[in-house]
């Protein structure tokens, strides 16, 4: 099932003619045919979540802003900066479709009332940020801004710049040091207004949303399971699948759709290869091992397992791979991109980096094993933000489930190296 | 509009707070200790430190008590095996890169970590890695020191330059763990508190420059007492260095510190008040002296004969006008009292320079300082010394001399012979009597007939009155050097000798 890419094979999508004759910019229409309340049940009721990472309820979201007359200034921001490794969904989707997101924006800017749509894109997306604003003047010279306005902002390079509260610090010309909630940024978010921040793939759900209307959108999704505390997840996701496949890209299923079918939509493992593991939601999430593939893809769904969707970034890795290594990659980057604020994941992030090149390098203790997974214990939810429970989360999994490659890096005697 | 009050449990006891009150704050009010180093009351909770952290009951995961608020039935534990295990798991991550270099940091004994692993760590370390490595003994402004590898990146004093003195010179750079606190682009810590970001460094980051490597904190006393540099009268702890007289070179006052008091200086105190104490071991009067007409040492009680008969003489032949005194506002109230009662009440005395003039006036802020810089006026004009008593300027009072009006001049503290510059020597040869009290030895001291040292505040107890008319007390910290007595005693000496004998006569 595609609903964003569905167009992606027409080379001139991103052209403000060629977006309208395949019915873009209806569903602003229609969406300003109604009562911005009426859009957010709408939405409700379409189970579309954010994908972004979170998976919170976009409807809900929205919600939380609180009404005009108590704050008649608040903002909407999409957020483009998509820095996880492992991703690249939403720099496809801004280089094919800018106006699919441009629209999108415009929807949520009527629904919580916005006359302020800012779109924060990751510095080095250079040329997304070109095709974005030639979209957004073509936009405005056909007047379908209305009375919003839409500005562009780029990032200066840094991973946590992604969260949305560092996002908002960052643009205010702070540095990107996550806020901590609450208040939350629907009550208290840019320049100390209600923000809503959604995800640009998340953004360009909508205008099809508005279309086809919120049971459309939720029929196509995974329903879910309560008995199970799995929520209905709504529509589709664009998966980033890299790594060890025949043919990397993108690929748009389903919600709900089982991961070992979009590993084969990518031509499965290169070479012949034996599966060995794959990251499902980008490198922030933990494991899975080659038996967890027919885990379906949604947000709920994956918890069983021990991860998460994520942003959608399915990496995977072959019988070749060295799960210390790849654990020890994965930790550097999070030791490098920690904004620094808090103490367990600043401190920890780079202790467990440091731990791991120890092993790596031949220098591995008995202790170690035990001392990784307390550090990681001791970071995760002792932090600020998201980004230091990752630390801590990481590579416990990678622990948890490929020990073996962890044992053969240590001595075979637990012998204590001489301190 | 006071909060609700409400009933929430703390390590199993039933309490009651404010609602919404922080748990940090509250267990603190219960007399239980939290550890925590970001979070303070004036500059607000981060809570980036997370070494707060406390079982909070039906939260899946610790909770950090400075960002949690008292509500009714809440329930929280500080001493559990997971709110300890928390606290020093925190505690862990904060020395990993620490340089542990103690023995030769003037932090020691007084220190965030040192303490807090002792209360609440107490594990083995299981660090194998190299330590990261930053700047060490960076000179960032007149006062303070700053060591980044021992800096826990609190950010209390970036806070402190950017909420409270609003001139942000600090600033933390980098990311992750290279990040480091610096001075922003271009600038020093030279604001007129930057003293208080080393009182607010949990660790040994932040050091005093003029403390550095002077002596242990362990050897030091503390004695509560009130700043004498300006009006505010801050609350301040004198830490005296008795037991070791040997370690800087035998001065005696290691350094103050601010006690803090939420009516009158919170926790701070301005460079100048924190600072400015070398001067009580610095050109001090230490002997009892006539200088005029020849020069020799006096034991207190023929000094006080000798002045007081002299002044009997004086008064006797050419009455209490020709009399002029300059006092200070920097007496204690007990000063005042028998200031009054020996010159007006005895004496009959009326020439009086009083209010503070030029010598006495200096900068003023919105923050704690006031620009009269002596810290008991106020105990003068409750006395009657204000504006219609203290007729003099220091202009009228040269003009008087001149005039051949003034036969006698008794200085308090105030050195005339440096204001009036090239001029004091004349201008103070002119009365028959000339005598300079006070702790310090002064200009004045050589150009008068009599010189009689006073104790330093610090070295006495007594009472000053601050600008808003709050009696605050202070306490003898060290003993007068030399043979310096307090003022009102030196007043008293001469009233008793002089006074009775003049109110008879009159
Ligand atoms: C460390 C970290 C990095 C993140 N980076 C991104 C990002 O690059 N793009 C994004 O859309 N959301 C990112 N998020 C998620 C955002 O905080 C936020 O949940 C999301 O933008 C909300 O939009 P959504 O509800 O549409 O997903 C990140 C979260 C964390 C913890
Ligand atoms: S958890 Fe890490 S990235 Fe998040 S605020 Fe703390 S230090 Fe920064
Ligand atoms: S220098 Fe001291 S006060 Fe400043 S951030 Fe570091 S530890 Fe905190």
């Amino acid at each position: 099932m595609k609903i964003l890419t569905r167009h992606f094979d027409n080379p001139k999508l991103h052209e403000l003619e060629t977006y309208r004759a395949l019915g873009g910019y209806q569903g602003l229409a229609k969406a300003r045919g109604m009562a911005p309340q009426a859009v957010q049940e709408e939405v409700k009721k379409s189970n579309l979540r954010g994908l972004g990472g979170a998976g919170f309820p976009v409807g809900m979201k929205w919600s939380t802003v609180p009404p005009p007359e108590k704050a008649p200034e608040r903002f909407v921001v999409a957020n483009f900066d998509e820095s996880e490794p492992g991703c690249f969904k939403d720099r496809v989707l801004g280089t094919r479709a800018p106006h699919q997101i441009l629209e999108g924006l415009l929807i949520a800017c009527h629904a919580v009332s916005a006359r302020w749509g800012f779109v924060f894109i990751r510095g080095e997306y250079a040329d997304q940020y070109d095709i974005l604003k030639k979209a957004v003047a073509e936009a405005e010279a056909a007047g379908l801004c209305g009375d919003v306005k839409v500005r562009l902002m780029r990032g200066a390079g840094a991973y946590i710049c992604g969260l949305d509260t560092a996002l908002l610090e960052t643009m205010e010309g702070k540095k990107a040091w996550p806020r901590q909630p609450p208040p939350f940024p629907t009550v208290v978010g840019l320049m100390g207004k209600p923000t809503v921040v959604n995800n640009v793939e998340t953004l360009s759900m909508l205008p099809h949303i508005l279309v086809n209307g919120g049971q459309w959108f939720a029929d196509i999704g995974a329903k879910g399971d309560p008995a199970r505390r799995i929520h209905p997840s709504g529509g589709t996701a664009v998966y980033s699948v890299s790594g060890d496949v025949e043919r990397p890209g993108i690929y748009e299923f389903a919600m709900g759709t089982p991961l070992r079918q979009i590993i084969e939509a990518a031509g499965g493992v290169r070479g012949g290869r034996a599966l060995k593991a794959v990251i499902p939601g980008g490198t922030s999430t933990p494991p899975l091992a080659a038996s967890e593939i027919d885990v379906p893809m949604d947000f709920d769904s994956l918890r069983g397992v021990g991860s998460f969707l994520g942003a959608g970034g399915i990496v995977v890795l072959d019988e070749t791979r060295d799960m210390v290594e790849v654990s020890h990659n994965i930790e550097r980057f999070l030791a490098h991109e920690s904004c620094g604020q808090c103490t367990p994941c600043r401190e920890g992030s780079e202790w467990t980096t440091r731990i791991l090149e120890r092993v790596l390098e031949g220098g591995g203790v008995e202790p170690d094993l035990a001392n990784l997974r307390r550090v990681g214990e001791n970071i995760a939810g002792k932090v600020i933000c998201a980004l230091g429970d990752t630390v801590g989360m990481v590579v416990r999994g990678y622990m948890k489930k490929f020990p073996e490659d962890f044992a053969k890096r240590l001595p075979a005697k637990p012998a204590e190296a001489a301190r | 509009m006071t909060a609700k009050r409400v009933t929430f449990k703390l390590n199993g006891v039933t309490l009651e707070a404010p609602e919404g009150q922080l748990v940090i704050e509250a267990a603190k009010a219960a007399g239980v200790e939290i550890p925590h180093y970001c979070y303070h009351p004036a500059l607000g909770n981060p809570g980036n430190c997370r070494l707060c952290v406390v079982e909070v009951a039906g939260a899946p995961k610790p909770m950090v008590s400075c960002r949690t608020q008292v509500r009714e039935g809440l329930e929280v534990y500080t001493d559990s095996e997971p709110a300890r295990r928390a606290q020093a798991s925190s505690l862990e991550l904060h020395l990993v890169n620490h340089p542990l270099d103690c023995p030769v940091c003037d932090q020691s004994g007084e220190c965030g970590l040192q303490d807090y692993y002792m209360k609440f760590g107490r594990y083995d370390s299981q660090v194998r890695e190299a330590k990261e490595h930053k700047r060490k003994r960076l000179e960032i402004g007149p006062h303070v020191m700053l060591d980044q590898e021992r800096c826990v990146l609190c950010t209390r004093c970036t806070r402190f330059t950017e909420k409270i003195t609003k001139t942000s010179e600090l600033g933390i750079f980098g990311r992750g763990h290279k990040e480091f606190v610096d001075l922003a682009p271009g600038q020093r810590l030279d604001n007129a508190y930057s003293g208080n970001t080393v009182d607010l460094c949990p660790v040994g980051a932040l050091t005093d420059k003029d403390f550095r490597f002077k002596v242990r904190v362990w050897y030091l006393d503390q004695t509560p007492s009130i700043c004498a540099d300006c009006s505010r009268g801050c609350n301040v702890s004198l830490h005296t260095n008795t037991k070791r007289p040997w370690h800087d070179e035998g001065r005696r006052l290691a350094r103050v510190k601010p006690r803090h008091n939420p009516e009158v200086n919170q926790w701070w105190l301005c460079d100048e008040g924190r600072y400015g104490f070398k001067k009580f071991d610095e050109d001090r009067l230490g002997r009892v002296m006539r200088l005029i007409p020849y020069r020799r040492e006096l034991a207190w009680e023929t000094a006080l004969d000798e002045l007081a008969s002299e002044l009997r003489r004086e008064l006797e032949a050419l009455g209490p006008e020709g009399l002029a005194v300059v006092a200070s506002g920097a007496l204690s109230n007990e000063d005042w009292a028998a200031f009054k009662a020996f010159f007006v009440d005895a004496l009959g005395c009326k020439r009086f320079l009083f209010a503070p003039q030029p010598d006495q006036l200096g900068i003023e802020d919105d923050l704690l300082r006031r620009k009269e810089k002596v810290p008991n006026l106020e105990g003068g004009k409750a006395l009657g010394f204000g504006s219609a008593v203290a007729s003099l300027s220091w202009e009228r009072l040269e003009a008087d001399l001149e005039a051949g009006k003034i036969w006698g001049l008794y200085l308090i503290e105030r050195d005339a012979a440096r204001f009036w510059g090239a001029k004091a020597s004349a201008l103070l040869s002119k009365p028959r009597l000339v005598v300079w009290q006070g702790p310090w030895k002064g200009r004045t001291g050589e150009l008068a007939h009599f010189r009689l040292p006073a104790t330093a505040h610090i070295e006495e107890d007594g009472h000053f009155t601050n600008f808003e008319g709050r009696i605050q007390a202070y306490q003898k910290a060290l003993e007068p050097l030399g043979q310096a007595r307090p003022d009102w005693s030196i007043f008293e000496g001469l009233r008793q000798r002089l006074g009775a004998a003049q109110k008879a006569a009159r």
